[in-house]
């Protein structure tokens, strides 16, 4: 969590007035690095899963790779959810209702695009499938594959938490 | 029943309509003209020895360059009683692209007649809800048609633009990255 200081004991304080004495198991430390922490160590996400990488989605979910060990439960609604997965193939049709889901997102809120068809439209270069849902959503973590392997999905995910973790300042719009 | 002989019932009764019969690895099709396909479907339907009351799927095939009528639609058909299938083909020209609607005979090809509506431009007359089922509705042109660009029109379809519009609008209310 970034310490700065933790006192075990009571210490001696010298201030200009005078001296304070200071209570053990204390942690000084700053509001970004608490708040970053909190945030980074429960991440809920949207699944949003399109195509075929929302099954493998699930699999990651599932016990054998089990994301529930680094906080991350899925969420049904996004009024409750801190990052979205975007897996799979985004048709035009369905890019409004992927959008209308991000807008109701409280902030701060994260994309992860999973697969190659949300990166970059992936094979599907046709007339019905938007070229990368970053034309549209602010993607965080891109994550490629066809579908990624579990591995790629932490390995993207603990991507997203190490973002968190150097953010500055992000505490409200009105800081 | 076998499925030649099928054919070869379908040529007796339907003399003029009938285009042409052919095997291929044990499967029959039945080519036939659109004008009576009603009819026939309903001799397939309703004689006890082919009782066809399974209609497995309707599609379209566009044969632009090759056949002189351009569309082709097709319906696999399956007896569930006697376990036989037959494949029949229907000619529809590109000036005049209607055919009948099988629904009073199968109700199941409702959602496979919008499909080949959606993708082909082909209507299915008497059909009681012929619109879009996999395109948004207001879009203009048929996908699957061989002369369609694969990339699609030129100009953008309006509900995408709407969303990247909305996108570069929403962008004031995000926080900072």
């Amino acid at each position: 969590m970034g310490l700065i200081t933790t006192n075990t004991t009571p210490s001696v304080v010298e201030t200009e007035e005078i001296p304070k004495i200071v209570s053990p198991n204390i942690i000084v430390s700053s509001f970004d690095l608490l708040i970053n922490w909190a945030r980074r160590s429960s991440l809920w996400p949207m699944t949003f899963g399109l195509a075929c990488c929302a099954i493998e989605m699930m699999a990651v979910y599932a016990s054998h790779n089990d994301l529930d060990r680094m906080g991350i439960i899925p969420r049904g609604s996004p009024r409750q959810s801190d990052f979205m997965f975007v897996a799979g193939t985004v048709t035009k049709k369905m890019a409004e209702i992927v959008r209308r889901v991000y807008d109701q997102m409280p902030e701060p809120r994260y994309v992860i695009s999973v697969g190659s068809c949300a990166c970059s439209g992936g094979i599907f270069n046709t007339y019905s499938t938007v070229q990368g849902c970053d034309r549209f959503l602010p993607v965080d973590v891109y994550i490629p594959g066809c579908p990624p392997r579990p591995e790629a999905f932490i390995d993207g995910i603990i991507k997203l938490q190490d973002k968190i973790k150097h953010e500055q300042f992000r505490w409200s719009r009105w800081r | 029943m076998e499925p030649l002989k099928i054919a070869d019932r379908l040529k007796e009764r339907f003399a003029d309509e009938v285009l042409e019969a052919k095997e291929f690895r044990g499967q029959v099709s039945v080519t036939i003209k659109k004008n009576k396909l009603l009819e026939i479907c309903n001799y397939l339907h309703d004689d006890q020895d082919l009782l066809f009351d399974y209609l497995v799927d309707v599609c379209g095939v566009d044969y632009l360059g090759k056949k002189d009528k351009r569309f082709q639609v097709v319906y696999h058909l399956y007896s569930m009683r006697h376990r036989h299938a037959l494949r029949l083909k229907a000619e529809v020209s590109e000036n005049d692209a209607v055919i009948d609607s099988v629904m009073p005979v199968w109700v199941g090809a409702d959602w496979h007649e919008r499909e080949a509506f959606d993708m082909f431009g082909i209507v299915f007359r008497g059909h009681h809800d012929l619109r879009r089922v996999l395109m948004p509705e207001d879009w203009e042109g048929y996908p699957l048609r061989k002369d369609y660009p694969l990339k699609g029109p030129e100009k953008e379809w309006r509900g995408f633009l709407e969303v990247l519009e909305k996108g570069q609008k929403f962008r004031e209310f995000q926080w900072e990255e």
